[in-house]
């Protein structure tokens, strides 16, 4: 075996009330790939912060080529040859590329020899990139080619890439496994952390599986089923969720060519979408981030208006209709972001109980609010959703983004509705909570609901989803059978043709 | 004709007097909001400026040291603000009226004495021929050396916004404070220092106020120049250059409006008088209502930052 | 090493026990100012906080003087309070408050000298309009051109207080005393005056109309979906709309409460303490009930007992010009602190501290 690039020694860190890594050991070797593998909640994050400076370990002790290593901050990881391309994107809207990757260099070149650099290294590693646009106007995928195209420049020994997938369609995950084998075979070793486990075995070298902080195993994924690792990284078997047979009813919801301008000056506008949704049907719709699944669920909530004949609801128009009078209606919905959206961060559970639910379960008259129904109202999703809280009076912040993720969806689902639009269902939610989601709207579907699931996650579409449709700038492809749909298909419905060609283009 | 006796060239130059006042505080806070904080206490640095610049000039008989003095009072002032937003993160707006209010005060108290004295005169700066050019030289060329140095203040944030490596770092601290963050950046070391310039900007605005524009110290003489700067920073989306251009505007307005009173236009003065506050408003109408956000307005504007790791 | 850690849930003994912190603070460093000033700082914190209310000598003048200046500042500060919860920051109450005391005094002198009981009730309803519609400006201006609401009514006090002064100097002089500046004195024309419903106590129709205020907004921001409604957009503005709130109604409806509770506080007091319309009529109120709202922790009731502490200040102030010579400003400088350690004090309220040692691997 290669001499170790970076070898961690009993890493601990610990934050209140939570150990979030315990006594974590493994080694890198010199242009591996390897995975870090574990649930949200596993402690992968706190440990790639501590390998890049961003937080210091309680214990243990690092070793990068043979010297000791404790970054106090990220800079000095940089200097010592480590980079990181960040989740969710450490990027600057308002800014150029050329300025976004200056920004995350330690001593950058003068701009307009920076930009000439990055067109040369974003078209040599097949991540063709305009230095002088603003990232604000720029795609997904793009924009995580301008975190990628940063690290690069410093000639990293080791690059740390967190959960860089959940972005992107099939043919950029190609495109970008690509130029990681390509910095592997040159000796850059890389640390990909993520949850999806065929990639994983498809890419990596070896594998650190992390579960509640510990570490459970080091492996080489190739030699493991994707059924034996997710069992690793859940610590249970897992069931698909079931799929009561059940028959189509009649149209409930039906959009026809809208055409919507995002409030959101970053955001994507809708464009000619139509679509039919029956009764028992579960409607999947995919796309990568940004592609105006917020504005789709916006515009179907009735956060954001639409001519009123364009949106129909069993029939009668709503589009002009506000939220209250949609839910009133039968419409209900559940947005993205837990916090802040779909609940108040700083509210307890009995009022975030109220925000949606006041009309529909009848807990204020004439304005006034019936304080103890509601707070029933509350008990009844926490014990019927099984989330694990202390009790009603406690902030929606303090719980867990399974449980909140819980109690949303729980609440929507309590209000009986005829439609339920969900964005992202069980994004960021372990395994065992998604799982009772994924079931909850399948069973909602089952007693004569019309469920439009909207999420990037195309196993969860393919497991709950009847049909199945693709967002792709503020478009929406034709819907079809889920039934056979291969992922290749899935893709092309994802990404257009437009960027097939693209695609091809940079790997010739 | 009224109108008619009122000389464009005077008139100019008294606009550039009246309006650098306005320009010094509202580049300061250009900078402080660039950076992601929004300071609402720019009337309460002003007045603290204008106060101690003030005492200072008159107790050493340099305005030189007053000015400086000055930025002294309006960065001790900021600093309190830093401390309240940056170390104890309370509510910006809430601490912002809280400087207003305290500035006020402590001004009304630490002037007492001062009230209808004379302060030690600013020489106009000598720039030879040049004042002797018909109109324009009356005009540009006539003035104390604070109009000048603060237009090259504008030029120099302007330079630093845009082509320096520490403007774009606080741009960017301003733009997503938790991105910054992550690359490693001290949000808020960036941001104190932003807050303590815009402290030491609006002290050098009061002082003009109190030591060349009036020149004398009363209580509450700011009367609300440090709204006018923040509603300024707001017309000029963000861009120095055109922060000075709204300065001169609202000079104008204040210099023209003015003269109408000296002139005796059969207006009450308290009407004419009322006029830069509403041209204040209707501007900030016109600008603001364009739709969405202005691509300028930095994104973490006015959002607390508390790193969790 | 010292770091704040966000506690899950805010502190409940803390959002309590801080404003009484706060003024304790206050009181100790405001005797240092005082000490500085060359006074006895401990003769002077009594002055200001005891001897209002307790002193024999001072409280038979005193003691009604607290009613009649709290009142204003708990009706504004009520107001304010439901516009700041909602992030509707209205800092212009001064402005509204001298516009519906013009608006009330227009009716008034607009009847004079007729009688009639009917004159107040208008006098009262035309108070409470011209706070309203003046703050109804920059709901306005927010709602159809998105224009920062802070700014707009922050300026326009400056166009009432000029308004004023020429409403004083002009249309509204005493015909009778051309050579004053200055209104009639409502407080001779009886169907006007805003008189002491019971006498030496300072209770008139303004403190009423506070008492109602309080009452009505408790009820409203805890058992009504307008409350809940305001809180929510002032904490989660995405889930407001979530949950089908309007903003720009939220808006128009904080800013119009607020503006007609500060017309009507302005109302009483030209009618009844204030008198008659003068330059000098404002007094601030518009702006300390910003720090009655803080300090009352935007709660009713909390409101009440920080009017009257302040209401306090007011009074002791005056009382230490009288007798101490302190300085009038003192009082504002007191005002403001207590407005910065309330701040300084609430991060214990939202996060712990906690002493770490500096640990590296």
């Amino acid at each position: 075996m290669r001499m170790p690039l970076l070898r961690l020694e009993g890493l601990t860190k610990a934050y209140p009330g939570v150990v979030a890594n315990d006594d974590v050991s493994f080694e890198i070797g010199t242009g591996q790939i390897h995975a870090l593998l574990g649930e949200n909640g596993a402690g992968k994050s706190t440990l790639v912060k501590m390998i890049y400076g961003l937080v210091k370990p309680d214990k243990g002790e690092m070793i990068l080529r043979g010297q000791p290593f404790a970054p106090g901050q990220p800079s000095d990881a940089r200097r010592n040859g480590v980079a990181m391309v960040f989740q969710h994107f450490s990027l600057f809207d308002a800014m150029d590329v050329a300025e976004n990757v200056a920004l995350g260099m330690e001593n950058p070149p003068p701009l307009r020899d920076l930009a000439r650099r990055i067109r040369d290294v974003s078209e040599d590693y097949g991540l063709p990139l305009d230095p002088s646009r603003l990232v604000g106007e720029l795609s997904a995928g793009e924009r995580q080619r301008v975190e990628i195209v940063r690290c690069l420049l410093q000639d990293p020994k080791l690059l740390i890439m967190d959960e860089p997938t959940s972005v992107l369609t099939p043919q950029e995950v190609d495109i970008l496994f690509r130029t990681l084998r390509k910095l592997s075979s040159e000796g850059t070793s890389i640390l990909y952390i993520s949850h999806k486990l065929e990639e994983i075995r498809a890419l990596c070298d070896e594998a650190t599986i992390l579960r509640g902080g510990h570490k459970i195993a080091t492996c080489d994924p190739r030699e493991k089923s994707a059924r034996e690792l997710a069992e690793l990284m859940v610590g249970q078997v897992l069931h698909p969720p079931e799929r009561p047979a059940r028959p189509m009813g009649d149209v409930v919801l039906s959009v026809e060519k809208l055409s919507l301008k995002s409030n959101n000056p970053f955001g994507t506008s809708l464009k000619d979408i139509s679509f039919t949704l029956r009764a028992g049907e579960v409607l999947g719709i995919a796309g990568v981030a940004g592609n105006g699944q917020d504005e789709l669920l916006l515009m179907l909530s009735g956060e954001l208006r639409a001519p009123s004949a364009q949106v129909k609801l069993k029939g009668l128009p709503v589009g002009h209709l506000g939220p209250n009078a949609r839910r009133k209606r039968g419409l209900v919905s559940a947005p993205e972001e837990r916090l802040g959206h779909a609940a108040a961060p700083d509210m307890s559970l009995t009022s975030n109980a109220l925000l949606s639910a006041s009309e529909r379960k009848g807990l204020a008259s004439r304005g006034f609010i019936d304080w103890s129904a509601t707070e029933s109202f509350a008990q009844q999703i926490i014990e019927r959703f099984d989330v694990r809280t202390p009790g009603t009076h406690v902030l929606a912040r303090a719980l867990s983004g399974g449980n909140l993720q819980k109690f949303v969806i729980g609440r929507e689902i309590e209000l009986d509705p005829d439609v339920i639009v969900v964005n992202q269902p069980t994004w960021g939610v372990d395994a065992a909570a998604a799982a009772t989601i994924r079931q909850a709207l399948l069973d909602l579907a089952g007693k004569g609901a019309g469920v439009l699931v909207i999420s990037q996650d195309l196993d969860e579409l393919l497991e709950v989803a009847d049909s199945f449709a693709a967002l792709n700038e503020g478009r929406l492809s034709k819907v079809r059978p889920a039934k056979g749909l291969t992922v290749e298909e899935i893709g092309l419905m994802m990404g257009g043709a437009h960027d097939m060609h693209v695609a091809h283009e940079a790997s010739a | 004709m009224i109108l008619g006796s009122i000389n464009p060239a005077v008139l100019m130059a008294a606009l550039m007097v009246a309006a650098t006042p306005i320009l010094l505080a509202a580049i300061g806070e250009l900078v402080v909001e660039k950076a992601g904080v929004l300071n609402l206490g720019v009337e309460g640095m002003m007045i603290m400026g204008a106060c101690v610049g003030f005492i200072v000039a008159v107790n050493t008989g340099s305005p030189i040291m007053g000015f400086i003095g000055a930025a002294l009072g309006g960065i001790a002032l900021s600093l309190l603000f830093a401390l309240l937003t940056q170390a104890l993160m309370t509510n910006q707006v809430a601490s912002g009226l809280a400087l207003t209010l305290f500035g006020l005060g402590l001004t009304a108290l630490l002037g007492q004495g001062y009230v209808g004295i004379t302060p030690p005169r600013t020489p106009k700066l000598d720039l030879g021929p040049l004042s002797d050019i018909p109109f324009l030289g009356r005009a540009l060329f006539t003035h104390d050396i604070v109009v000048y140095l603060t237009i090259a203040l504008v030029g120099a944030v302007w330079w630093f916004l845009k082509y320096s490596r520490a403007g774009m770092i606080l741009r960017a601290v301003g733009e997503n404070h938790d991105a910054a963050h992550a690359l490693g950046y001290h949000v808020k070391r960036v941001r104190v220092f932003a807050i303590m310039f815009g402290g030491a900007c609006a002290g050098l605005g009061g002082a003009y106020l109190s030591l060349i524009r009036v020149p004398q110290w009363t209580e509450g003489m700011t009367v609300g120049a440090g709204w006018i700067a923040l509603a300024l920073v707001v017309f000029a989306s963000w861009r120095p250059w055109r922060a000075m251009a709204g300065a001169y505007l609202f000079g104008g307005v204040v210099v023209l409006q003015l003269n109408l009173q000296a002139a005796g236009v059969r207006i009450p003065v308290e009407y004419l008088s009322m006029s830069p506050y509403l041209i204040t408003i209707l501007v900030l109408v016109i600008i603001s209502s364009g739709k969405g956000r202005s691509l300028n307005a930095p994104g973490s504007l006015n959002k607390p930052f508390h790193a969790s790791s | 090493m010292i770091r704040l850690e966000k506690r899950k849930e805010p502190s409940k003994f803390w959002r309590i026990a801080n404003p009484f912190l706060a003024v304790v603070l206050t009181m100790i460093a405001g005797g240092i100012m005082f000490a500085m000033l060359g006074k006895d700082p401990f003769v002077a914190i009594r002055l200001i906080f005891f001897d209002p209310i307790f002193s024999e000598t001072f409280a038979s003048y005193s003691r009604p003087q607290l009613l009649i200046k709290s009142a204003p500042l708990i009706l504004i500060a009520v107001g304010l309070a439901i516009g700041f919860k909602a992030n509707v920051w209205n800092i212009g109450a001064e402005g509204q408050y001298i516009i519906g005391a013009l608006f009330g005094a227009g009716v008034a002198l607009a009847f004079f000298p007729q009688p009639g009981w009917y004159i107040f009730p208008l006098m009262v309803l035309a108070g409470a309009f011209g706070g309203f519609l003046w703050a109804m400006i920059p709901a306005i201006l927010k709602t159809r051109f998105n224009t920062n609401e802070i700014l707009v009514s922050l300026l326009l006090v400056y166009v009432a207080e000029r308004i004023l002064a020429a409403m004083a100097l002009g249309l509204m002089r005493n015909p009778d005393q051309p050579g004053f500046p200055g209104s009639r004195d409502l407080r001779r024309y009886e169907a006007a005056h805003n008189a002491e419903l019971i006498a030496n106590t300072g209770m008139h129709w303004g403190v009423v109309a506070a008492f109602i205020a309080v009452i009505f907004a408790y009820v409203i921001m805890t058992r009504h979906m307008l409350g809940f409604h305001v809180q929510l957009a002032g904490q989660a503005p995405r889930a407001a709309r979530f949950a089908g709130v309007a903003p720009a109604r939220l808006v128009v409806v904080c800013l119009g409460i607020a503006g007609a509770l500060a017309g009507l506080a302005g109302m009483f007091e030209v009618s009844g303490p204030g008198g008659q319309v003068r330059i000098e009529f404002a007094s601030g109120y518009g702006f300390t009930a910003i720090i009655v709202a803080f300090l009352g922790r935007l709660n009713p009731l909390g409101i009440v007992l920080a009017g009257f502490l302040l209401g306090l200040t007011y009074i002791g102030g005056e009382l230490g010009q009288m007798m101490l010579q302190l300085p009038g400003a003192a009082i504002q400088v007191f005002q403001g602190m207590l407005l910065f350690f309330l701040l300084a004090l609430d991060f214990q309220t939202n996060y712990r501290i906690r002493l770490t040692q500096g640990m590296r691997a």
